[in-house]
C-alpha cells in the first residue's frame, strides 16, 4: 500500500441554504479544493462523490458522472462514482478514493460528499433519513430515526446511570465550538436549560439533542504521498482508514447501547496506524444526536465502556479539554448534510493538522481521527490523520 | 413514497401470525425467519424448521415517539420498545393500552392484533403485532 497525503480541502456554509443548488453547492466546494491543493482539472485521475439519497432530496439520481460534469471535467471523462452508506456516504467516500490511490491504480483523487435536503420539507427530510433504519421492521411500526437512537440512550441511562444532562452538555460544548467556525450552521452557543426544556421528540431525546436537517457540501483532494510535495509544504497524511457493518436494525445487535461497527472500525484503523487513542489528540465524531457522541467515545476506546456521559459532564471532551471532541461543532452544530458530513470531518481533521483552524485550533495537533457512521450504526468508518 | 402492495403480501405470515424459524442444527430461534442460520450456516441450509412464536417477551429498552411520521401522527404520544421474546430473538414494535410514562425496561409484555398504520392518501390499512403490558405482570 502507498501512503496517501490530502492536499487541498474546500467546504461550503452548512446550513438552510433556500437559494443554493445542490449543483452550485458540490462545485463551490469541489472548486475551493482544487483551488487549495494547487492542482487542474487534468491532474485528476478519479472523483468519488458520497450522498445517501440525491433521489429523495433533490429528485436526481446519477450524480457521479453529473458531479464531474458541473465541476467542469466532462471533456476529461474522468471515472466518477457515487458512493452510499446512509450518513457514512461522505466517509465512504472518502475511503474509496484512499483505497485507490494506495493500491497504485491512481494519483491523484477528488473526493465529494453533498446533501441538499431542504428543497423537500421536514416530514419528507425525516422519512427520507429513516430509510437508514430497516424499513420492514423498524420504521413500519412506528420507530422513527431519532426514536432508535433514543432506545439507545434509554438503554445508555438504566445500565450506566447516564442522564438527560450528560446528553445536553454534549450539545452545549458542540455549540460552543460551533460559535468558533464560520461555516457551522448554528454559530450561537446555548445554555443547559434551553437544551433540556426543548420540545420532546422521542423520549429521552428533545428537540435540542438532535442534529439539524442541513444543505452542504465539502470535497478533498488526496494525492500518492511522494508524489504530494509538488503542491504543498502542510502535508497530512491518511495514516488509516478503518471500516465495519452490522445489523441494521438496532434490535439485532450484539448490545443496544454499543455500535459494534465502530469498535471493528476503530480497532481496524489502530492497527493499521500502529497507534492506540492515548496517541490521537482530537477527534470529530458522529454525534447524529447527543447519545451517539457518547456511545462514539466510549466505542472509539477514548473512554470505557459507560463512562462516556462522565466525560463530557468533567469536561475532557472540550476545545480546552485532555481529549477535544467536534472541534468543529459536530453534526450538531455545524449541521448534517448527510452525505457531506463524513467529508467535512475530515477537512477539519486536515485544518487542525494544518494549524488552520483558527480561533477553534488545537495546539500542537499531530494526529486526528474521523469517525462517522451510517444508520445507527450498521456502518461505520474511522480514518486517522497525521501531520507529516 | 408508498411501498408496492407485493411486499405486503410477502410479509403477511410474520406480521399476522408471528412465523418464525428455528435451526435444527443449533436450536436457535429466528424472527423474521431466515434462510439459513448465521451461525450454523451450511449446516442449517435446508434444515431450517417453522415455528410460531407466543408473543410474549420483555422490554429490553424504549421510547416514547412525541414527533412521528405522517402515517402514526394522530398516535403521538406512542412507546416504542425493542422486545426480547421468549424464544430468544429481539424485535421492535409498539406498546398500547398504556400511560406511555409506566413502560419500563424489563416489563413484561404479549403480543396483540392491531392497525399499525393507515395511508393517508390511499386509505390502505396495514396491520400487525403490537404488544400489552402482560396480565400476569406486577412489575
Ligand atoms: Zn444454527
Amino acid at each position: 500500500m502507498r501512503d496517501v497525503a490530502v492536499i487541498g480541502v474546500g467546504l461550503t456554509k452548512f446550513g438552510e441554504l433556500w437559494d443554493r443548488s445542490f449543483r452550485q453547492l458540490i462545485a463551490e466546494a469541489g472548486s475551493k479544493a482544487i483551488l487549495d491543493a494547487g492542482i487542474e482539472g487534468k491532474d485528476i485521475d478519479a472523483l468519488y462523490i458520497g450522498s445517501m439519497s440525491s433521489g429523495r432530496f433533490v429528485d436526481q439520481e446519477h450524480v457521479g458522472a453529473l458531479v464531474a460534469e458541473v465541476s467542469g471535467f466532462s471533456h476529461l471523462h474522468i471515472p466518477a462514482t457515487r458512493v452510499e452508506g446512509a450518513c457514512a456516504s461522505g466517509g465512504l467516500a472518502v475511503r474509496e478514493g484512499f483505497l485507490s490511490i494506495a493500491s497504485g491504480m491512481n494519483d491523484i483523487v477528488i473526493v465529494g460528499g453533498i446533501e441538499k435536503m431542504n428543497d423537500v420539507g421536514g416530514t419528507a427530510a425525516t422519512e427520507t433519513l429513516a430509510t437508514a433504519a430497516d424499513q420492514e421492521w423498524e420504521a413500519f411500526f412506528g420507530a422513527t430515526f431519532p426514536g432508535i437512537y433514543a432506545m439507545i440512550a434509554t438503554r445508555h441511562m438504566h445500565e450506566y446511570g447516564t442522564t438527560r444532562e450528560d446528553l445536553a452538555h454534549v450539545a452545549v460544548k458542540n455549540h460552543a465550538n460551533g460559535a468558533l467556525n464560520p461555516y457551522a450552521q448554528y454559530q450561537s452557543p446555548i445554555s443547559l436549560e434551553s437544551v433540556l426544556r426543548a420540545t420532546m421528540v422521542a423520549y429521552p431525546l428533545g428537540l435540542m439533542d438532535c442534529s439539524p436537517v442541513s444543505d452542504g457540501a465539502a470535497s478533498i483532494v488526496l494525492c500518492a504521498a511522494d508524489k504530494a510535495k509538488k503542491y504543498t509544504d502542510k502535508l497530512v497524511r491518511i495514516a488509516a482508514s478503518g471500516q465495519a457493518s452490522d445489523t441494521l436494525a438496532l434490535h439485532g445487535r450484539r448490545d443496544i447501547c454499543t455500535l459494534d461497527a465502530t469498535v471493528h472500525a476503530s480497532r481496524m484503523a489502530y492497527k493499521q496506524a500502529k497507534v492506540t487513542p492515548k496517541d490521537i489528540d482530537f477527534a470529530e465524531v458522529h454525534d447524529c444526536f447527543t447519545i451517539a457522541e457518547i456511545c462514539a467515545i466510549e466505542d472509539l476506546g477514548i473512554v470505557e465502556k459507560g463512562q462516556g456521559g462522565k466525560a463530557v459532564q468533567q469536561g475532557i471532551t472540550t476545545l480546552n479539554g485532555s481529549f477535544p471532541v467536534n472541534t468543529s461543532g459536530g453534526l450538531k452544530a455545524k449541521g448534517h448534510p448527510v452525505g457531506a458530513t463524513g467529508v467535512a470531518q475530515v477537512v477539519e481533521a486536515t485544518l487542525q493538522l494544518r494549524g488552520d483552524a483558527g480561533k477553534r485550533q488545537v495546539p500542537d495537533a499531530k494526529r486526528g481521527m474521523a469517525h462517522n457512521v451510517g444508520g445507527s450504526g450498521a456502518t461505520c468508518v474511522v480514518h486517522i490523520l497525521e501531520a507529516m | 413514497m408508498k411501498e408496492g402492495v407485493a411486499r405486503f403480501w410477502r410479509e403477511i405470515p410474520q406480521r399476522y401470525n408471528f412465523l418464525g424459524n428455528v435451526c435444527s442444527s443449533c436450536d436457535r430461534v429466528f424472527f423474521p425467519p431466515r434462510e439459513a442460520c448465521p451461525f450454523c450456516r451450511r449446516k442449517s441450509m435446508g434444515k431450517m424448521k417453522e415455528q410460531y412464536l407466543s408473543g410474549h417477551g420483555e422490554v429490553i429498552s424504549y421510547t416514547v415517539i412525541h414527533v412521528g411520521p405522517e402515517d402514526f401522527e394522530e398516535q403521538v404520544p406512542y412507546p416504542v420498545a425493542i422486545i426480547q421474546l421468549d424464544e430468544g430473538p429481539r424485535i421492535t414494535g409498539q406498546i398500547v393500552d398504556c400511560d406511555p410514562d409506566d413502560v419500563k425496561i424489563g416489563m413484561k409484555v404479549e403480543s396483540t392484533f392491531r392497525k399499525i398504520q393507515q395511508d393517508g392518501c390511499s386509505g390502505a390499512i396495514y396491520y400487525g403485532y403490537k404488544f400489552l403490558k402482560s396480565h400476569n405482570s406486577n412489575k
